[in-house]
């Protein structure tokens, strides 16, 4: 196996008498793709949370790229290469999917406040050459169309594009994808599929996606982790957990005798 | 059919940013300016200028300063008239201890200590949002009010409160004081509030204003881009109370000639804020034509009424003024929030395809 890129290793996460997850440990290798699954309320977004610095476990370490984290905000995860997409879509309503995108590459964007003001020499040709990537991102995503649209404009399916564009431009090296299928139509979800996996291999993008479709968990996760109640039940590649007897239970229910 | 902008490519993504794409728009704004500048002063009289479009300026840039803090950045202010008070007295206390000084030098300064007051009453917007922080900007207001109205250091211990604003001059021209003629204090606004505002929108058009309307839209995603949302909006105090503190010392230097800090109560607060709300939320446009709006409705009901034959009485314009201003924002709060200039926009859309609908 190559390099682990993030090791969360027995992260346990209360709110007051909930426990959302408890001492849950797994890995992430660069590269792969990394599917995180089990029923409703199960802590699979809080785990997310947990990673991306916006709650802090109560309990466990994550270590990340080889150092272990201290609590931490979510700006300082964004500027260690994380990136993420909401469930519920988490766009700047306001803005167009042009600045949305744009929006991403912020922490990219360095020259200071005067040359703002001036929007003229460097500032300007940095605002260029931040534009000229944006714009391979549009062409990936194949939204040209929608570039100087106002995202609120959108249809839901062009809106988690946009979404996923916002996450691509800070080019991360762990991206996390919270239900990118959710709420889509069978045409959406094979273009976010082909999305996703293009992403993977041509970027060379690590991903870990929540998703409640097993069709899709299980045709392009290279590895799935199931949890239930905030624990972790399986691990391992889709075929062997899709056979495994506590998952099976978990998803289908216990017969009571 | 004259607004088409059919024929014209863009071939490099620095024509595509520019602040105006269209040629038709650059032709008009640069025939808005020469206007401004030259045609202008040549045939308005004095009163045109010192008591219609010196305060419309001055209003302009104020209400610039308080739609980068609200429009752009989302953070409700109630407290601009106390920042421009701040700037008012800072330009008096700069203006007095420093003769020598440049004018604009005085404006500038004291528009960074507007900034500084402001980013001090910025950091409870950290924790506290929307109506919220309307109320703790308020505190600002009347504490700024109380400050400046208590203490005689501000007012060079004048006995009778009311203090006259020095003469200055820049390039020779007094553009301060009694001797100053209405066309040099004109020009002089207008160049300051032009330089200003070209600032404002390559400020908003460029990373900081994305940042700032990331707050605005979606303050958790904002942070999880890697904004930080105390240092963002911290920022868009200091640069909103700049240029209120700015349009403070303006006011108190240029149109009143008299610092006094009752002209910044909490009434000029709400009358900037309607500025925004009527001409914009989050456009520079909308600033412009907010203050031309509130500046001119009185004007207009005073002078159309007595043209058609009903003059109607001091009072009765007053209850107008009012009974328009609030049937107006309910209006637009509800049906277009983002105000005149919207209005405009979705015009320029409409002409650009005329006279086909679609």
């Amino acid at each position: 196996m190559s390099e682990i890129l993030l090791k969360v290793e027995n992260v346990s996460l209360g709110f007051g008498g909930v426990k959302a997850l408890s001492e849950v440990s797994f890995d992430i290798v660069k590269g792969e793709i990394r599917a995180i699954i089990g029923p409703n309320g199960a802590g699979k977004s809080s785990m997310l949370n947990c990673i991306n610095g916006f709650y802090q476990p109560s309990a466990g370490r994550i270590v990340y790229k080889g150092v272990e984290r201290s609590a931490m905000r979510p700006h300082a995860a964004a500027a260690g290469g994380i990136a993420r997409t909401f469930q519920n879509i988490a766009l700047f309503k306001g803005m167009s999917t042009l600045d949305n995108i744009m929006t991403g590459r912020l922490l990219k964007m360095k020259r200071g406040f005067f040359w703002q003001c001036l929007h003229w020499g460097p500032a300007r040709a940095e605002e260029i050459a931040h534009r000229e990537f944006v714009e391979r991102i549009i062409d990936f995503l194949e939204i040209q169309a929608i570039r100087k649209t106002p995202v609120g404009r959108l249809p839901y399916g062009l809106q988690k594009r946009v979404e996923l564009g916002r996450a691509l431009a800070a080019e991360p090296e762990l991206l996390l994808l919270d239900e990118p299928m959710a709420g889509m139509n069978l045409e959406e979800k094979e273009d976010m599929c082909r999305f996703i996996l293009d992403v993977n291999e041509e970027f060379g993008t690590t991903i870990a996606l929540i998703e409640h479709d097993m069709g899709v968990v299980m045709d392009i996760s290279d590895r799935v982790v199931v949890l239930e109640y905030g624990r972790k039940i399986a691990d391992g590649v889709p075929d062997a957990v899709k056979a495994d007897k506590r998952v099976i239970d978990a998803y289908l229910g216990v017969a009571h005798e | 059919m004259l607004y088409r902008e059919s024929g014209q490519f863009k071939s490099d993504y620095a024509a595509d940013q520019a602040i105006f794409p269209i040629r038709q728009d650059r032709i008009g704004m640069a025939a808005i300016l020469f206007a401004a500048f030259v045609v202008v002063p040549l045939i308005a009289d004095h009163y045109f200028l010192s008591t219609i479009l010196i305060p419309f300026l001055i209003f302009a840039l104020a209400a610039i300063g308080l739609n980068i803090l609200t429009g752009y950045c989302g953070q409700l202010s109630l407290g601009t008239g106390g920042f421009m008070a701040c700037g008012a007295f800072a330009a008096y206390k700069f203006a007095t201890a420093f003769p020598e000084l440049n004018i604009v030098l005085v404006f500038l300064l004291s528009g960074g200590v507007a900034a500084a007051v402001g980013v001090v009453f910025g950091v409870p917007s950290l924790r506290i949002k929307g109506f919220y922080l309307a109320v703790a900007t308020l505190a600002a207001q009347f504490f700024l009010i109380w400050l400046f109205t208590k203490l005689p250091w501000f007012t060079n211990y004048s006995s009778s409160g009311v203090i006259s604003a020095p003469p200055r001059s820049v390039f020779g021209f007094y553009v301060t004081g009694i001797e100053a003629t209405a066309e040099a204090k004109y020009i002089f606004c207008l160049t300051l509030v032009a330089v200003l505002a070209l600032v404002a929108k390559n400020l908003v058009r460029g990373r900081i204003g994305r940042a700032w309307m990331a707050i605005r839209d979606m303050d958790i995603a904002a942070e999880i881009i890697g904004i930080r949302p105390l240092r963002t909006k911290l920022l868009a105090f200091a640069v909103s109370s700049f240029y209120c503190g700015v349009a403070g010392a303006l006011w108190a230097f240029i149109y009143t000639s008299s610092v006094e800090a009752l002209a910044f109560d909490i009434n000029r607060s709400f009358q900037i804020l309607f500025m925004i709300i009527i001409g914009g939320l989050g456009s520079i446009l909308g600033s412009f034509l907010g203050a031309a709006f509130i500046v001119l409705l009185p004007i207009f009901l005073n002078v159309v009424p007595t043209a058609l034959g009903v003059p109607l009485s001091t009072a009765t314009i007053a209850h107008f003024e009012y009974m328009i201003f609030g049937a107006l924002i309910v209006f637009f709060l509800i049906v277009e929030p983002h105000g005149l200039a919207r209005l405009w926009q979705l015009a320029k859309e409409k002409l650009r395809l005329w006279p086909f609908p679609h």
